[in-house]
């Protein structure tokens, strides 16, 4: 019988993309898109990336609500649908909200899995499945990536690995301790006492998943829980019961700011020694479990050797506004580790990157960039007819604004009084780079946590900034917003 | 080197206990920047405080460069304590990399721990002094 043939063999691409998870596959479609040359290689053995074994315990905490306003095909739709891929063909759009049992409006694990295969299977998205990144050189300006497979030079390599690798701390002694990923059956902390290392997404949810077993649970960190950051977060949906219950004085169930200094095996227990960080003094717990929810990793094998520069203790990548690392030139991410670029940071806010619906759009705008600078072309840019009501219309639904705060803006040239689409940009690109007399729609959030729409106009190379009123309903395509924005531009 | 170690090496931060540094490592964002990438943008409203951890930036005034700033120095403390926006440029000169306090935080963290706050307004006195001794 003939062996069948696997698509991408080693050889030279313009562009390698490692990782068939969402970032990945999203990347790999919108490449296809732009006619850019490229492979895509997983170990894996069929896409899905993370969301084949993650999140352990809950639904997502993205939303996707099946019935809208809007039509499901429509661009407008993926705001109220952060979980689909994003497709150009009506019928590989908004796949997610159709595999969905509607018990609640965020999927389970199993439902965005099915979502992700679904969009491979009907875009046709071939991947090199079975085919693992062992390391990693530079031969000149290309770069080569040496897998199990065999050798792939390329002049770009997107790595879309997610940020999935456990995590530990180096706090002595957590070696005791058993990391989130191994907490599968919560029926084994019935009757224990657990201490869980970490306030975050995992310290929540696996709080969460043993709250009804265990007989105690305490949840340490350094960092002060920011009750009035989490009220606007998406992690309140499922993962607080573990706070509320402390707020409200419940007994055996503690969330503290300690700094971990040791934990020591005391016989068949185990003993956390703490020191207040929001407070003077020190605790100690005896218990029977520790948890590490210390978070994950970037999986980047064997590029900080090379040089990769890294944030937040070597787990993220540092990356320029195009997601390019600011060390490695043409090492570039997707997906997940998105992340390391964290955009202007206005009033400290960050960009959208960790989730499917924020980094599907930077896939979109990396693809773009990098077809620009591997081709040096630019696709074709529509001209826009009414200036006005284009802006109005992006600051009132375009996804990629409302999804990507502050980070990615619409982008409107102007010359010879006449205007240009010139598309969807991160924000820092728009600001600090030279350019023609131009207008930047962005939605940005203002100390309070209030959404305010905001209008970039750079003219003879200066940039000036404009906010709108707030809405309450979020509507900015109104006569007062049109006067406002009439004559900002004007 | 853990950014609360590193931060227990800076003047700003001399007098925190370790576990008081944890808890400000552990709750604000730090951020690395490409030589030639704007950190501070001159007019633009929503800026942050900056302390760098390690590289060098330079104030600069339409492209030319005021002074240059250095591991340990901080920066955007004017705007985000005053809520106007900056009247410089901060720029990285080499590959930075910073701890990043919103402006709301910088506030909270000042009254919540004097020393440090004693610690910024000497730094500011300091800067100010020599600001005016270069005036003719």
């Amino acid at each position: 019988m003939a062996a069948v043939e696997r698509p991408f063999p080693p050889g030279d691409y313009d562009v390698v993309v490692v990782g068939s998870g969402p970032g990945g596959l999203q990347t790999s479609y919108f490449l296809r898109q732009l006619g850019i040359r490229h492979a895509l290689l997983s170990r894996d053995e069929r896409p899905g990336g993370m969301f084949q074994r993650y999140p352990i315990f809950q639904r997502l905490i993205t939303w996707t609500k099946p019935d809208a306003p809007v039509e499901r095909s429509s661009r407008e739709y993926e705001w109220y649908d952060h979980n689909s891929l994003l497709a150009e063909e009506p019928e590989l759009k908004a796949l997610v909200p159709a595999l969905m049992d509607r018990a609640y409006d965020l999927p389970s694990r199993a439902e965005m899995e099915a979502g992700l295969c679904a969009f491979a299977d009907r875009a046709g998205l071939e991947a090199r499945y079975g085919c693992t990144w062992e390391s990693t050189r530079y031969e000149g300006e290309r770069l080569v990536l040496e897998t199990s497979d065999g050798e792939y030079r390329c002049r770009a390599a997107v790595f879309a690995l997610g940020v999935t690798e456990p995590w530990r701390a180096e706090v002595p002694g957590l070696e005791h301790a058993a990391h989130y990923v191994d907490t599968r059956d919560p029926a084994r902390y019935e009757g224990r006492d657990v201490f869980v290392v970490g306030k975050r997404n995992s310290g929540f949810e696996v709080a969460q998943g043993i709250l009804p077993w265990a007989r105690s649970i305490v949840l340490g960190s350094p960092r002060p829980v920011q009750t009035d950051a989490l009220a606007l977060s998406a992690l309140r949906v499922r993962y607080l019961h573990p706070y509320d219950e402390y707020a409200r004085g419940g007994p055996g169930t503690y969330v503290i700011d300690v700094s971990i200094e040791r934990i020591e095996r005391i016989g068949e227990r185990l003993r956390v020694i703490t020191q207040g960080t929001t407070w003077d003094g020190t605790l100690e717990f005896d218990v029977d479990d520790v948890i590490a929810a210390t978070g994950f990793q970037a999986p980047l094998q064997d590029l900080p050797q090379l040089g990769l520069v890294t944030v937040a203790d070597g787990r993220i990548p540092a990356l320029t506004p195009f997601w390019e690392s600011v060390s490695l030139p043409g090492v570039f991410f997707a997906g997940n580790a998105s992340q390391g670029a964290r955009g202007i940071g206005k009033r400290g806010a960050g960009a959208s990157s960790t989730s499917v619906n924020g980094f599907r759009y930077n896939a979109r705008v990396l693809a773009g960039h990098l077809a620009e600078r591997l081709d040096g072309g630019r696709p074709p840019r529509e001209p826009v007819a009414d200036l006005v009501s284009f802006l109005l219309h992006e600051l009132t639904s375009a996804p990629e604004l409302w999804v990507q705060k502050g980070y990615l803006c619409r982008v409107v040239s102007a010359a010879d009084g006449s205007h240009v689409d010139e598309g969807v940009v991160p924000l820092a690109s728009f600001l600090d780079s030279p350019g023609p007399d131009a207008y930047a729609a962005s939605v940005e959030v203002d100390e309070a946590g209030k959404i305010v729409p905001t209008l970039y106009v750079r003219r003879g190379g200066d940039v000036h900034e404009h906010q709108l009123e707030h809405h309450p309903l979020h509507r900015y395509d109104g006569e007062p917003y049109r006067k406002h924005v009439s004559g900002i531009v004007s | 080197m853990s950014i609360a170690e590193t931060l227990g090496q800076l003047a700003l931060f001399a007098d925190l206990t370790p576990s008081q540094l944890e808890a400000i490592a552990h709750s604000h964002e730090e951020d690395v920047f490409a030589a030639g990438e704007r950190v501070l943008r001159r007019g633009l409203s929503g800026g942050n405080f900056y302390v760098i951890l390690e590289g060098e930036a330079s104030v600069e005034l339409d492209g030319e460069s005021r002074a240059k700033l250095a591991r340990g120095d901080f920066f955007g403390e004017v705007s985000a304590l005053t809520g106007e926006p900056p009247t410089t440029d901060v720029v990285a000169v080499t590959m930075l990399r910073c701890l990043v306090i919103p402006a709301p935080q910088l506030e909270q963290l000042l009254l919540d721990r004097p020393q440090l706050m004693l610690r910024m307004l000497r730094m500011e006195a300091r800067r100010l002094r020599s600001t005016l001794e270069w005036q003719p």
